[in-house]
């Protein structure tokens, strides 16, 4: 069984969730625009991974395997809701903004993912700090994008001005890319190509090998 | 502790049961325990938004140069309703918790529109609208905000459009809700594009409305000038339409009639 400090701190470079496990990508696409959006998010989804692996684990004697994806949907359904239902009384400009996405973290693949893969597993207080671990590595990666998109895009950083951009009068004219999704993709590729570059253990083996070129008679 | 069959029936349910049974309760008590705070954020950004438009706060703002809060500041509106076929006030509809947006869903108390008529792309149009008034001290009317929406180019703009004494000329507008493309269309946000709005005379000589959005102004102190303002670069489609719902909500079919009643001070 691997310590506490691992569980906790591996998710965030060598078990990154978004980066060497691919998932969360919905959410990393759609709510990076802005840092304090950003911010909110990864709160969100630190404390619904934690609270979902803590019940999940809680309950793992007792949950008839028959129906213990449909329980563990309950549980973590319940907790976004609970999440939503709070920014929305005591942060609603963000709760505008993110709009749907906070609801959508009931889909977000890394915390059913860690709720069926460690806290089915493991006891409660382990299974809590992965979802923590985990909630961290997601964040880490969200926040790296926003770092990017925001200030590239709008010349702001948390909402204040970094460059004056052309239609405030000023001399940076935004990328427009960093305003859509789709420049997510970029910044996250990037960033899994520096991790594997910095951790080769990371790099996945190829699936096929390119056989040697013959000549053309041989092929004949 | 002997080991009990998780995979009987009897568990199955009884798991079901109480997981559901503690979701539930935790769900609804944390929905009922925090709705006050909800409907509170939600009238006081409305009210952030109203303010907004008629230039008494900056954006993203909650207090005004003076230290004044929001509903300090709201306070000095007079809210009414207004039936919107005939200009009259509905003095039988309790402003406070009339839901505009709501009653143009309502088939009883909204028409639909036809073709030619929607050119904001509403479909459909309730029979009565809300109006926010700002009087000065002898009573006359310094400002009116009236609730403006139409479709851009993703989605329908929400916004407020506010008027001066006169009710020619526009003091501001500002969108509070839209989906336009970020750096595009949803400049429409952007203060200096904003600004261009202020003074801006809504009205022609014969009271039509008059706004036009456009890609060169006429020469500065020019009579067409005075109606005119820059599209969007980059953002036709949401340039027309919020030329198109400002026109629509000042003609007959939205405010117009209630706006020529008030002119002549009836209303």
């Amino acid at each position: 069984m691997s310590s506490p400090k691992e569980v906790l701190f591996s998710p965030i470079f060598d078990n990154n969730p978004i980066a060497l496990q691919v998932l969360g990508i919905c959410s990393a696409l759609a709510v990076t625009v802005s840092m304090v959006n950003t911010l909110v998010m990864c709160a969100a989804v630190i404390f619904v991974c934690a609270f979902s692996n803590l019940f999940v684990s809680l309950l793992r004697h007792v949950m008839p395997s028959s129906i213990r994806i449909i329980i563990q949907m309950t549980i973590i359904a319940s907790l976004v809701i609970l999440v939503d239902q709070i920014i929305q009384a005591y942060a609603y400009e963000v709760s505008q903004r993110l709009s749907v996405f906070v609801g959508l973290i009931i889909t977000n693949c890394i915390v059913l993912g860690r709720a069926e893969g460690f806290a089915l597993q493991n006891g409660p207080y382990i299974s809590f700090l992965d979802g923590i671990g985990n909630g961290l590595g997601y964040s880490i990666l969200l926040l790296l994008v926003a770092l990017v998109r925001e200030p590239l895009g709008a010349g702001t950083l948390m909402g204040y001005t970094l460059f004056t951009s052309v239609n405030d009068g000023g001399w940076y004219i935004g990328n427009g890319l960093m305003l859509l999704a789709p420049s997510a993709f970029f910044i996250i590729g990037l960033a899994i190509w520096g991790l594997r570059a910095w951790k080769p253990a990371q790099v996945e083996p190829a699936e096929y090998e390119i056989a040697e070129n013959v000549q053309y008679k041989e092929a004949i | 502790m002997p080991q009990l069959n998780r995979d009987s029936i009897g568990n199955i349910l009884i798991v079901a049961i109480s997981v559901c049974l503690v979701a539930s309760i935790l769900v609804s008590v944390a929905a009922v325990a925090l709705k006050p705070a909800q409907e509170a954020n939600r009238l006081l950004n409305q009210r952030q938004n109203i303010l907004v438009a008629a230039g008494l706060l900056a954006p993203g703002q909650s207090t005004d140069a003076e230290g004044r809060g929001i509903n300090e500041l709201f306070d000095g509106f007079d809210v009414r309703v207004v039936d919107l076929r005939t200009g009259e006030y509905a003095e039988d509809i309790d402003p406070t918790d009339f839901d505009q947006q709501r009653s143009a869903r309502d088939t009883g108390r909204s028409r639909s529109l036809s073709g030619d008529e929607d050119i904001a792309t509403l479909r459909r149009l309730e029979n009565y609208g809300i109006v926010y008034l700002m009087r000065d001290d002898a009573g006359n009317v310094e400002k009116t905000v009236l609730p403006v929406r139409g479709m851009g180019l993703w989605g329908t703009l929400f916004g407020y459009l506010a008027i001066e004494g006169d009710l020619v000329t526009a003091e501001g507008i500002a969108f509070y809700r839209h989906q336009e493309t970020p750096g595009l269309g949803g400049e429409v946000d952007n203060p200096r594009w904003r600004a261009q709005w202020e003074g801006l005379k809504l009205f022609d000589e014969q009271g039509r409305p008059a706004v036009e959005l456009v890609k060169t102004r006429a020469p500065e102190g020019s009579d067409a000038r005075r109606h005119q303002v820059d599209m969007l670069a980059g953002a036709t489609l949401t340039s027309r339409g919020v030329e198109n719902l400002v026109n629509f909500w000042l003609s007959d079919l939205g405010y117009g009639a209630y706006l020529e009643k008030l002119r002549q001070g009836e209303a």
